[in-house]
C-alpha cells in the first residue's frame, strides 16, 4: 500500500514518517509541496517541522501549498490523512480538524517522553491499538496546546473524537488535555507526539507508535 | 598628505597596517582594509595561538592519520569510518556574541558550525553544545541562560538537527563572558567529499542562500577581540548576526542535492569575515586568481558600501565554485528550494584577488596575503606568580563530613548543587529525536547516532572541559579534558578516533593567559599523540574576559568513536533490581579541583587529579570487550562528582535503586569514604552485570589487569516502606523520590 509523506520546505520529521510506513510494511511515497498531484497514494501524512518557517502561524501558509488543494479535496473524498505535530497544525488550518494549536504554557520548545491514552480505535490511523491503551511516544514541539471553543472540546468529546488525551501531567496547556482529534470519519486525524520517533527498538522511547502506520496498512479494502 | 586611514577601529594595529602597505606598496582601499582587518583579526587569523597550534599537526604521526581524508586547515576534519562512510565534526565557539544577545548570539553560533559542516559535502545529522554561565545566583545569569538555551534550540530545533549531548557548567569567571560551543557532526560518502579551492579558469563563482545585509560587520574584528569592560558592552557595538533557521535547513537541503548531483566544484560556507573570507581562502587555495562584481551581491540593505558587503556576517551564506555546464544544473536545484542563487564572479589566471563595484576595481590584492600571510605573534607568556601559591592550597584543609548524618546531608546538597544537578531543564528543550538515527542522547553521557540503517555502523561523541582543572593546572586540564570525553566515549563501547576542540581563554596579551593558553594546546597536543587519537580542527577563543577578570581556561573537548553497531550501546543507569554494582579502576586521594571542594567549600586549589592514559585505555578496551559479548547492563563513566554522581544518576535513570558498600574498596585503595565518594579519580567508571555475566565479567577485567570491585547490587524496593531508595553503607538511605527532588529541582528553581 502506497502512503504519501508530504516534505515542505522546512518539514523535519518526512524522513523519518517515511521510515515509518516502510518499517510498518507499506510503501512510502515521496510527496512535494509544490507538486498538486498525489501521485495516487491511498493516505497521506503531513509530517512535523516547520513548514516555510512557521514565521507566521505554525502551518497557515503550507495549508496553501499546492500539494495542500489535492491532499483537502482527497481528504474530503475519505482518503486518510494523518497530521503529526506541524501536520496537526496544518490540518487545523486548513479546517480540516477543529480548533487550534497554540504556544506551550510554560512557553518553551519541550522535547518530552510522553504518555498517551488511545481513546478512539474507530480512526483509520488508531485501529490497530486496544480502547484505552497507554503507550510512550516523544512530543516536541514550542506550539502543541491544543486550543477550542468550549462547545466544540463538549462536541469533540460527546463524538468520541479525542483520539489520545496526554497521561502523567499535562505538558503544554492542552484543554482537556487533548493530545490528537479526528474528524467525524475518523480518517483525518491530527496528533500533537510523535509516533514516527517511536518505531525501532533502539530509537526512541518504545516502538508504541508502530500501530499508527500499521493501522492505515491494515485498512485497505476493509473499510 | 592625505588623511590617516581608520585602522585602529577597525582592530589592526600600527604595524599590521605598515605590513599591508607593504604588501600593497601602496594605500589599501578602503574595502582592502577591510578585507585585511577581518582577515588578520585573532579569530580569522589565529595570529596569536598560531605558533602554539603547530604542535597539532607536528604531533600527528603518519598512523595517526591514517583515518583521516581532511585533516587541519580544511572546514573541518573528515574521518574514514569504513563501509565507504565518513564523518565529519567539529566545535566552534560564539562567546562574545552571546553575551551581548543571548539568544541570537547562540542561534548564529549553530548555523555557523552546522555549514562548516555542509561545506564539507556532509549532511550533517548531529549537534551538541557546551555552554558556560555566571554564578547560578547572578541575577544576570537568568537572562543569558534563557538566551543562549532558546537560541541553540530554536535554531538546532528549526533546522531539523537533534541536540544529543553536551555539558552546562557555572562559575562566576564567566559572569560577563559565558561560552557557547557547539559542535556538529555530518555524514558523506568518501566520493561526496568537497573541497574548499577556486579552480579552473573560467569556472563561476556562485554566491547562494540568504541575501546580505548590516549585521555582524566587525564581528570578528572588532567584537571577538574585545575583553568587555565591567561596566557592560562595548560603546562600539557592532551588530549581532541574526539568524534565519529556515533559510539554513533550505540551504542544507539544497546543498545535499547539489552535491548529489555532481554540480559543485568547490564549495565554502560564509561565517566570520563573510565575503571576505569566502573569496580570498577560496581564491588562495585555488591555482589563479578570482574576480568577483561586488555589486550583484544581492542585498537586505541597498545602502551598504563595497568594505561593509565584504565585511558583512549576514547568516546562511555559501559559496560555490561551478563549471559553466554545470550551472543550469546548479540553478535548477536552488530553484526548487526557493533558494536565491547568483554569479557574482568566475575564477581566473591572474593571481590576484580583483573586486570591483559598478566596473571601478575596489580591490586588487594577492589572495593569500589576506588568507594567510597575517601576522604571527610569538606572545610572551609566564607562569602566573600565584600558581605556586594554587597548587600548595591543597584541599587537605577543608573540613569533612565528621558522620553518617553529615554525609548524607552532603550528599543532597551535592546532587542539588550548579556542578551536579540535572541538566534536563535544558536538555529538554532540544529535539533528540528528529531524524530518526539518535540511540543515546543526554541524559546519557555521550551521544550515538547511526550512520548507516543498513548496518547500523554509527559514531559516539562526548564534549567535556573541566575549566576548574584547567585552572589548577592548564597542561593537565586539557589532558583531563581529553580522556573525559574518550572514557565517556569508550564506555559506549565506541572507539576513539579523532579529536575536535574549542580553546576558550583570555587575552593573548596578558602573559598569564597566554601562558594557560601555550599549555591547553601543548597538553591536548601532548595527550592526543600519546593516544594515537588525531586533532582533526577546531577553533580558539581568546579574549575572553570582563575587565581584568579572565574566563577559567576552559578547553573544550570533543573526541568521536566509531561503533560497529550502535546497539551494543548500553544505558549509564540500571533498570532492573538483582545486577552486580561494580567500581572499575582505583579511587587515589584526589579531591583537588572536585565539585565537592568547589561546591562545598568554594575551594580551588591544590593539584588535579593524576593523569593515567594507560589505565584509560585499558578500561576503554575491557568495557568494549565486555559489551561487545552483552556482559553488561549498564554503564556510566565516573567524572565530575566522582561515584556519588554516578551512583546518584545510575539510578535515577530508570528509577531503580541500589544497595552499596564501599568499605573494601576503601580499604584496597587507602582512602576514606568521602574520597570514594566525591574524589575525581582518572579511568574509572560504574557497572551494572546481570548475575548470569559476573564470572564473564570480572574475568574480561582481570585477564587485562584492570581493578576492579563488586560494591553493590541493584534493588528496587531498598527504602523502608520498600519503596525505591539507594542505600549507601556509612551513608544511610536515600529515597530515589528525595534524590530526584534534589537533582532536578535546581535548574527549575533558578530559571523557572
Amino acid at each position: 500500500m502506497r502512503i504519501g509523506v508530504v516534505t515542505f520546505p522546512g518539514s523535519l520529521d518526512d524522513t523519518d514518517a517515511a521510515r515509518a510506513v516502510t518499517l510498518a510494511g507499506g510503501e512510502a511515497v515521496r510527496l512535494w509541496h509544490a507538486d498538486a498531484d498525489l501521485h495516487g497514494v491511498a493516505a497521506v501524512i503531513l509530517p512535523g517541522g516547520f513548514s516555510y518557517g512557521d514565521y507566521l502561524r505554525c502551518g497557515a501558509i503550507a495549508r496553501f501549498a499546492p500539494v495542500m488543494t489535492e491532499v483537502i479535496r482527497a481528504a474530503r473524498g475519505g482518503m486518510p490523512v494523518l497530521g503529526i505535530c506541524n501536520g496537526f497544525q496544518i490540518l487545523c488550518e486548513a479546517h480540516l480538524l477543529p480548533g487550534a494549536l497554540v504556544r506551550n504554557d510554560h512557553r518553551r520548545f519541550a522535547c518530552l517522553d510522553q504518555r498517551l491514552r488511545i481513546e478512539r480505535t474507530a480512526t483509520a490511523w488508531t485501529h490497530s491499538y486496544e480502547i484505552g491503551a497507554e503507550i510512550t511516544i516523544p512530543l516536541k514541539n514550542g506550539e502543541g496546546a491544543y486550543v477550542a471553543d468550549e462547545v466544540t472540546l463538549d462536541a469533540l468529546a460527546a463524538e468520541g473524537r479525542v483520539v489520545a488525551r496526554y497521561l502523567g501531567g499535562n505538558p503544554n496547556g492542552s484543554r482537556r488535555d487533548i493530545a490528537g482529534v479526528c474528524d467525524p470519519t475518523g480518517r483525518i486525524v491530527g496528533l500533537m507526539p510523535h509516533p514516527e520517533h517511536a518505531v525501532e527498538p533502539g530509537f526512541g522511547p518504545s516502538t508504541d507508535g508502530l500501530a499508527f502506520f500499521t493501522s492505515a496498512l491494515r485498512r485497505t479494502g476493509s473499510q | 598628505m592625505t588623511a590617516e586611514q581608520p585602522y585602529a577601529a577597525l582592530g589592526l594595529t600600527r604595524g599590521e597596517y605598515e605590513r599591508i602597505l607593504g604588501i600593497l606598496g601602496r594605500r589599501p582601499t578602503t574595502p582592502e582594509l577591510a578585507m585585511y582587518s577581518v582577515m588578520w583579526s585573532e579569530h580569522c587569523s589565529y595570529k596569536s595561538s598560531k605558533v602554539h597550534l603547530r604542535q597539532f599537526g607536528e604531533k600527528t604521526t603518519e598512523a595517526m592519520g591514517s583515518r583521516l581524508l581532511a585533516g587541519i586547515g580544511e572546514q573541518a576534519g573528515v574521518i574514514d569510518i569504513g563501509d565507504g562512510w565518513a564523518v565529519t565534526f567539529k566545535a566552534e565557539s560564539h562567546n562574545h556574541p552571546s553575551f551581548l544577545e543571548p539568544y541570537q548570539g547562540a542561534a548564529t553560533g549553530v548555523g555557523g558550525i552546522v555549514r562548516d559542516i555542509l561545506a564539507m559535502g556532509a549532511r550533517p545529522v548531529a549537534v551538541m553544545d557546551s555552554l558556560r554561565f555566571g554564578g547560578i545566583d547572578h541575577p544576570d545569569t537568568a537572562r543569558v541562560v534563557h538566551g543562549v538555551v532558546a537560541g541553540v534550540g530554536s535554531y538546532a530545533n528549526c533546522l531539523g538537527l537533534p541536540t544529543i549531548g553536551g555539558e552546562v557548567g557555572f562559575d562566576p569567571s564567566y559572569q560577563g563572558n559565558p561560552l557557547v560551543n557547539v559542535l556538529c557532526v555530518g555524514v558523506l560518502r568518501h566520493e561526496d567529499m568537497q573541497r574548499a579551492h577556486a579552480r579552473g579558469s573560467g569556472n563561476l563563482v556562485v554566491l547562494f542562500g540568504s541575501r546580505t545585509g548590516g549585521d555582524g560587520i566587525g564581528g570578528v574584528s572588532v567584537l571577538a577581540s574585545e575583553t568587555f569592560g565591567s561596566e557592560g558592552p562595548p560603546a562600539k557595538r557592532p551588530a549581532v548576526q541574526v539568524g534565519d533557521p529556515f533559510a539554513e535547513k533550505v540551504l542544507i537541503e539544497s546543498c545535499v542535492e547539489l552535491f548529489a548531483a555532481g554540480v559543485v566544484a568547490a564549495i565554502q560556507d560564509l561565517g566570520g569575515a563573510g565575503l571576505s573570507c569566502a573569496t580570498s581562502e577560496l581564491a588562495a587555495a585555488g591555482d589563479g586568481g578570482m574576480r568577483v562584481a561586488l555589486d550583484r551581491v544581492p542585498l537586505r540593505d541597498p545602502s551598504l558600501s563595497p568594505a561593509e558587503i565584504l565585511m558583512s556576517e549576514s547568516q546562511e551564506r555559501m559559496m560555490a565554485i561551478v563549471r559553466p555546464a554545470d550551472l543550469d544544473a546548479f540553478l535548477a536545484i536552488t530553484g526548487r528550494w526557493d533558494v536565491e542563487a547568483t554569479v557574482i564572479g568566475e575564477v581566473t589566471g591572474t593571481g590576484r584577488l580583483q573586486i570591483t563595484w559598478h566596473g571601478e576595481t575596489v580591490v586588487d590584492v594577492p589572495p593569500r596575503t589576506v588568507a594567510h600571510d597575517g601576522p604571527v605573534y610569538d606572545r610572551p607568556y609566564a607562569r602566573p606568580s600565584a600558581a605556586d601559591a594554587i597548587a600548595a592550597d591543597t584541599p587537605a584543609r577543608l573540613s569533612r563530613p565528621a558522620d553518617e548524618h553529615e554525609l548524607r546531608a552532603m550528599w543532597l546538597r551535592l546532587i542539588a548543587s550548579p556542578s551536579l544537578c540535572s541538566r534536563a531543564w535544558v536538555t529538554d528543550q532540544y529535539d533528540r529525536y528528529v531524524l530518526g538515527n539518535t540511540a543515546a542522547s543526554r541524559p546519557e553521557r555521550a551521544g550515538v547516532v547511526r550512520v548507516d540503517p543498513a548496518t547500523a555502523r554509527g559514531v559516539a561523541l562526548a564534549l567535556r572541559g573541566p575549566g576548574r582543572f584547567t585552572a589548577l593546572d592548564p597542561y593537565m586540564g586539557a589532558q583531563l579534558a581529553f580522556v573525559e570525553a574518550f572514557r565517556a566515549v569508550g564506555c559506549t563501547g565506541a572507539e576513539p578516533v579523532a579529536v575536535t576542540d574549542c580553546l576558550n581563554a583570555g587575552s593573548p596579551e596578558e602573559p598569564g593567559s597566554m601562558w594557560a593558553l601555550a599549555e591547553v594546546i601543548r597538553g591536548l597536543a601532548d595527550i592526543c599523540q600519546a593516544a594515537a587519537v588525531p586533532v582533526t580542527g577546531g577553533n580558539v577563543s581568546l579574549y575572553n574576559a570582563t575587565g581584568d577578570v579572565s574566563v577559567l581556561p576552559t578547553p573544550t573537548v570533543g573526541v568521536l568513536g566509531v561503533l560497529d553497531d550502535v546497539g551494543l550501546a548500553v544505558p549509564s543507569g540500571w533498570s532492573a533490581p538483582g545486577a552486580a554494582i561494580y567500581l572499575v579502576g582505583v579511587t587515589r586521594d584526589e579531591l583537588a579541583g572536585s565539585a565537592w571542594a568547589w561546591e562545598e567549600h568554594a575551594h580551588l586549589g591544590g593539584v588535579p587529579p593524576l593523569m593515567d592514559l594507560p589505565a584509560e585505555r585499558v578500561l576503554a578496551s575491557a568495557l568494549r570487550a565486555c559489551l561487545r559479548d552483552g556482559l553488561v547492563d549498564a554503564v556510566r563513566d565516573i567524572a565530575e562528582g566522582g561515584l556519588l554522581s554516578a551512583l546518584s544518576e545510575a539510578c535515577l535513570r530508570f528509577g531503580v535503586g541500589a544497595r552499596v558498600w564501599l568499605a573494601e574498596v576503601c580499604e584496597r585503595d587507602g582512602v576514606d569514604l568521602l574520597t570514594v565518594l566525591v574524589g575525581e579519580s582518572v579511568a574509572r567508571a560504574l557497572v551494572a552485570v546481570p548475575r548470569s555475566e559476573e564470572i564473564r565479567f570480572t574475568d574480561v577485567l582481570s585477564a587485562r589487569g584492570v581493578p576492579h570491585a563488586r560494591i553493590g547490587v541493584t534493588d528496587d524496593a531498598g527504602g523502608t516502606d520498600g519503596v525505591p531508595a539507594l542505600d549507601v553503607a556509612g551513608v544511610g538511605v536515600i529515597t530515589l523520590a528525595e534524590l530526584a527532588a534534589a537533582h532536578q529541582g535546581t535548574l527549575p528553581h533558578h530559571f523557572g
